[in-house]
């Protein structure tokens, strides 16, 4: 990566010049709306007419009103996605390490059903988990549940298809950093006398973390922003804090405290991933 | 691999093939069942019971009085479809030539231009839908397939970006200095030697674009106003009353097709690489 060195005067603003289009793009309806939507968090007023008057108490509701939807979203969200980490890192290794020449089959494999419209895919998990459903049976046999306990309309249902739905975003950026991992480091821990669980912590496990980061990330922030789940799947007993914002905004029309929702939100997520990208020291994730 | 483990008993690995055939199983479980339920001989408005087999709907889609046959889900189709192409060509259009810059020049405000493309991606869709319907209502931008379309182009972007990325990196610079060496200016280079060469990583992008516009319900039920009706608003709107066993067939029929389209795509790479 050497190369470019020769960057004359005339080159210079090329770079600029590719990326003003789409960074324009980006600025005005990407950060000027997410600048907006802090300044319509402040306002008060009744709709139409909402004006700005350093409204905080919009904020204040999130711990008056909204905890309980606040907690669910970080529940299920991250719930979900732990689920799907110990679904998706055996499946990607499976396939990084032992899907030798169908590799590229089960790769295809893996994306496949999320070719299906994915609200009917969400639906589908109605009928799996129904009432009278395989899964409830059995789990009434077993005596996981009881004779007229139920999957449907409870937070496992929601946790369930949010974990299915998002499963691709988690397994393929493990699968990558499996692939990068260079074989005979593994060889090498082999050879030192390693157990294979030995060398698997130790070398495969650690070479791993910037495709389980990413994973977790693609998958965790869809997942606590989720609300479709939550009204396909659910009740209003299971809402998160996405079916609130969606419902303020688009039924309530009551748009300040859908913005501060909103923005908390965004927020918290924020405040999650800082430290855990910190803490796993991929911050060149990004680049 | 094999002399690694061949001395060790093998129930690991065989463990692992269980495994992955039951994560298979979960996998495709519930795309089975949109398929299986298209062929359901349902009784009343919910098609969540098996009743019995039936052709009766996928004769409905085709030969119905309109294609699809259910009111509005053609025009619906049509609509997606529609916002899918342009929105995706766009997003193509503006990704590469970032792309482009990312990789083949160092600047400044590189570093910078990575993270802003990131965040969109780090973004949940809730907030972004909700801040753009915010703007788009503050400046009484028209609500419907124009607002679709810019909503698309933008949530597009960075995944456009990080596909053709990863076809840059992958290729051989010596080839575009080579054709700058035998006199060829920037454009000539690009059409004639980069453009060429990172085609099939463009083309899967813009399939990738297409398949994320044509799938997304979320920013688009804030934005699309009262009007617009895409395919996922409109399975979204059905829901409520219950989803006719067309929309199964239909959904079958997206996937067939997409399908068809990702297995076209990859064969094409391959001949290609």
């Amino acid at each position: 990566m050497t190369t470019t060195a020769a960057v004359t005067g005339r080159r210079r603003w090329v770079p600029y010049l590719l990326m003003a289009p789409g960074g324009l793009w980006l600025l005005i309806f990407y950060f000027v709306p997410i600048a907006r939507l802090v300044e319509v968090s402040l306002q008060s007023g009744i709709f139409p007419r909402y004006r700005f008057t350093w409204e905080v108490g919009n904020y204040l509701r999130l711990f008056t009103d909204f905890l309980p939807h606040l907690q669910r979203s970080l529940l299920y969200g991250l719930g979900a996605t732990l689920i799907g980490l110990l679904i998706a890192y055996p499946l990607a290794y499976g396939i990084a390490f032992r899907g030798g020449r169908y590799k590229n089959l089960l790769l295809v494999l893996l994306l496949m059903p999320f070719l299906m419209p994915f609200l009917l895919r969400t639906l589908s998990w109605r009928i799996i988990l129904a009432d009278n459903g395989p899964v409830v049976e059995a789990l009434r046999t077993v005596g996981l549940l009881g004779a007229d306990g139920r999957l449907l309309a409870t937070g496992v249902a929601v946790v369930a298809g949010i974990t299915y739905n998002f499963l691709p975003f988690t397994t393929l950026p493990i699968y990558v950093s499996l692939e990068k991992i260079d074989r005979s480091l593994i060889e090498a821990a082999n050879d030192l006398y390693a157990s294979p669980v030995v060398a698997f912590w130790k070398v495969t496990f650690p070479l791993s973390m910037p495709g389980v980061v990413a994973g977790s990330l693609l998958t965790g922030i869809p997942a606590i922003g989720d609300y479709v789940n939550a009204e396909l799947l659910g009740t209003p007993e299971q809402y998160m804090l996405g079916n609130v914002i969606q419902s303020r905004f688009l039924r309530v029309l009551d748009y300040p405290s859908a913005a501060a929702l909103s923005f908390s939100l965004m927020l918290a997520i924020l405040l999650i991933l800082i430290p855990y990208i910190r803490a796993t020291g991929t911050e060149d994730l990004v680049a | 691999m094999t002399t690694l483990t061949g001395r060790r008993p093998r129930w690991g690995r065989i463990g692992l093939i269980v495994y992955m055939v039951a994560a298979f199983v979960y996998l495709f479980t519930p795309v089975v069942l949109v398929i299986v339920f298209g062929f359901n001989d349902n009784r009343g408005r919910f098609n969540f019971t098996w009743v019995g087999f039936t052709w009766d709907h996928w004769r409905n889609v085709f030969f119905g009085e309109t294609f699809g046959g259910v009111p509005g889900v053609f025009d619906a189709l049509v609509s997606s479809l529609r916002l899918a192409f342009l929105s995706s060509l766009g997003a193509t259009a503006l990704g590469t030539f970032i792309a482009l810059a990312l990789v083949r020049y160092r600047f400044k405000g590189r570093s910078a231009a990575n993270v802003a493309l990131f965040l969109p991606m780090a973004t949940p869709e809730v907030v972004m839908g909700s801040s753009l319907l915010a703007l788009f209502i503050a400046l009484r931008f028209p609500l419907g397939f124009p607002s679709l379309l810019v909503a698309h182009i933008l949530f597009n972007i960075s995944y456009v970006v990080v596909t053709v990325k990863a076809r840059l990196q992958g290729f051989d610079r010596h080839l575009e200095e080579a054709a700058m060496d035998l006199y060829a200016n920037e454009w000539e280079t690009f059409r004639r030697v980069t453009l060429p060469m990172i085609m099939p990583g463009v083309f899967a992008a813009f399939l990738l674009g297409f398949a994320l516009s044509f799938d997304d319900f979320i920013i688009s039920n804030f934005v699309a106003g009262p009007t617009e009706v895409t395919f996922p608003l409109w399975i979204w709107g059905a829901a409520q009353r219950g989803i006719p066993p067309e929309v199964n067939v239909l959904g079958t029929l997206v996937f067939l097709t997409t399908v068809s389209l990702m297995l076209a795509n990859i064969l094409w790479q391959r001949r290609r690489a």
